[in-house]
């Protein structure tokens, strides 16, 4: 199959209210498509209703032998949940019946030092938290990685190291990805292909299309900028 | 005056350790005040099985799985406030339980009884210890992935809504463990109390089991041996033996 995932006609709704209607998009196999939109627009909604977290109608359709790899955007933590990011990722090791070296392979592979995954979770900053979560999703060798907001909180030299890491992944392990994100910048200059969405309705191209001033505009309901060559 | 014999303090220490256990994976599912208002509804259960002369640890424990059943069935829908549905529905069975039991009886069913286990119910209580232990240290993993995040979990392929089920089952049966030896009111509290206390000392899911089961098996072994010495009954001792575990490491955690 050329497309990873094929979603057609996909309806998320809580009791009356409806959050995504009649939505239908295709991504190709190792391409990156980026979702924005303004907030309450369903982006993240539309992640949970692909994982399969969410009741929804309509179809959503993965390629045969997909793994997701999902990095939510931020988890309700106690600060003093008695549990160390190492200890985490070896429960998903455990539960994936891999050895324990994954984990230390994973730590490894998004730069998170043992001395700072050997802390509590609910104590990790934004950004160190955060790279836990997409070495829990790289663990499982996964095929399509959905991350949700993957720069919030992050400054932007770890912004710029995240999309570089993706690329990485993009090129070398053929990985498929979905980025829910804010940055419109780093969306432009890394995404193939960018889902807008609105409350209203949805569009669906290459960023040279989508993130036009009066898309924008219309999706957004106010003026957003972005910088296309990014040399601030 | 004379010291309990080494095999009558195996049940009991087994029941505390699977305690400890249950407990670590409940305080960490922010359960504190929800497991203790769970171990009520064995009352009704308890009663009704001794107005219809069956064994009242089996009907506590029926009465539990029901219970269980309702919690998971609460929690499977995000849109319903659980706490107030555990806080009313769990009082409430406290409350008939009590309509439907005599005073000794009563006193009995809330606090446990001193009676030795028959041989029979003794090897069951070491089954039921066995089994919560073994489910406790094999599925850690599951439950503590669920714990953190079932979104995460599904996308690993756990079952989430087994995951939860078999706890809350797992954690009614380490309640009716308890119920002969501390009773409806204490065995809740055997549960939560030296969790706490490993939550509070601890800083690793490691720690937090070490602690938490250590600290149950010494309130239980400290309550068991001082209880003939004073003259007092067992379960309410060994309460007292874990809160002062607790108070101690909260004492610590503040110096530090």
């Amino acid at each position: 199959m050329v497309n990873a995932l094929e979603v057609s006609h996909l309806t998320v709704a809580f009791g009356k209210t409806t959050i995504i209607e009649d939505l239908s998009f295709d991504v190709k196999t190792g391409s990156s498509l980026a979702i924005i939109g303004p907030n309450g627009s369903g982006k993240t909604v539309l992640f949970k209703a692909l994982i399969g977290a969410l009741p929804s109608r309509g179809a959503v359709r993965w390629a045969p032998g997909t793994k997701i790899g999902y990095v939510p955007q931020k988890l309700d933590i106690e600060r003093d949940l008695p549990l160390t990011g190492l200890e985490f990722l070896r429960a998903r090791a455990e539960v994936a019946r891999a050895p324990q070296e994954e984990a230390t392979r994973a730590l490894g592979l998004v730069d998170l030092p043992p001395e700072t995954a050997a802390q509590p979770i609910g104590t990790l900053s934004g950004g160190q938290f955060q790279r836990l979560l997409l070495a829990f999703a790289l663990m499982g060798h996964p095929t399509v990685l959905l991350f949700d907001e993957p720069t919030a909180g992050v400054d932007e030299p770890g912004q710029e190291e995240i999309y570089g890491l993706f690329g990485r992944l993009k090129r070398e392990e053929g990985l498929t990805l979905l980025i829910i994100s804010h940055e419109l910048t780093l969306v432009y200059r890394n995404a193939d292909n960018v889902l807008c969405l609105s409350r209203r309705r949805a569009w669906l191209g290459p960023p040279v299309s989508i993130l036009t001033p009066e898309r924008l505009q219309e999706a957004y309901g106010a003026p957003a900028h972005f910088h296309v060559h990014g040399d601030r | 005056m004379s010291l309990p014999a080494a095999s009558d303090l195996l049940l009991p220490l087994g029941m505390a350790a699977a305690a400890g256990l249950i407990g670590s994976i409940a305080v960490m599912r922010r359960m504190t005040l929800a497991s203790d208002a769970i171990s009520h509804v064995a009352l009704p259960g308890i009663t009704a099985a001794m107005l219809i002369g069956a064994n009242p640890v089996a009907g506590g424990f029926v009465a539990l799985v029901l219970g269980a059943l309702l919690v998971w069935s609460v929690e499977q829908k995000t849109r319903v406030p659980t706490e107030a549905i555990i806080g009313v529905v769990f009082s409430a069975a406290l409350a008939i339980g009590s309509m439907l039991a005599s005073g000794e009886e009563l006193i009995e069913a809330l606090f446990g009884a001193a009676r030795r286990p028959s041989p029979a119910e003794a090897a069951v209580g070491l089954l039921a210890a066995a089994a919560v232990i073994v489910f406790a240290v094999r599925a850690r993993s599951r439950l503590v992935i669920t714990l953190v995040s079932p979104d995460l979990a599904r996308t690993i392929g756990i079952n989430v809504a087994r995951t939860n089920l078999v706890f809350l089952l797992a954690f009614a049966l380490t309640v009716a463990l308890g119920l002969r030896y501390l009773g409806v009111l204490l065995m809740g509290s055997l549960i939560i109390i030296p969790a706490a206390t490993g939550k509070l000392l601890a800083r690793s899911l490691s720690g937090m089991r070490r602690v938490s089961v250590g600290s149950a098996m010494g309130s239980m072994l400290a309550g068991s041996l001082a209880a003939p010495a004073l003259g007092v009954e067992r379960g309410p001792l060994v309460i007292a033996a874990s809160a002062a575990f607790f108070f101690a490491s909260l004492l610590r955690r503040q110096e530090t």
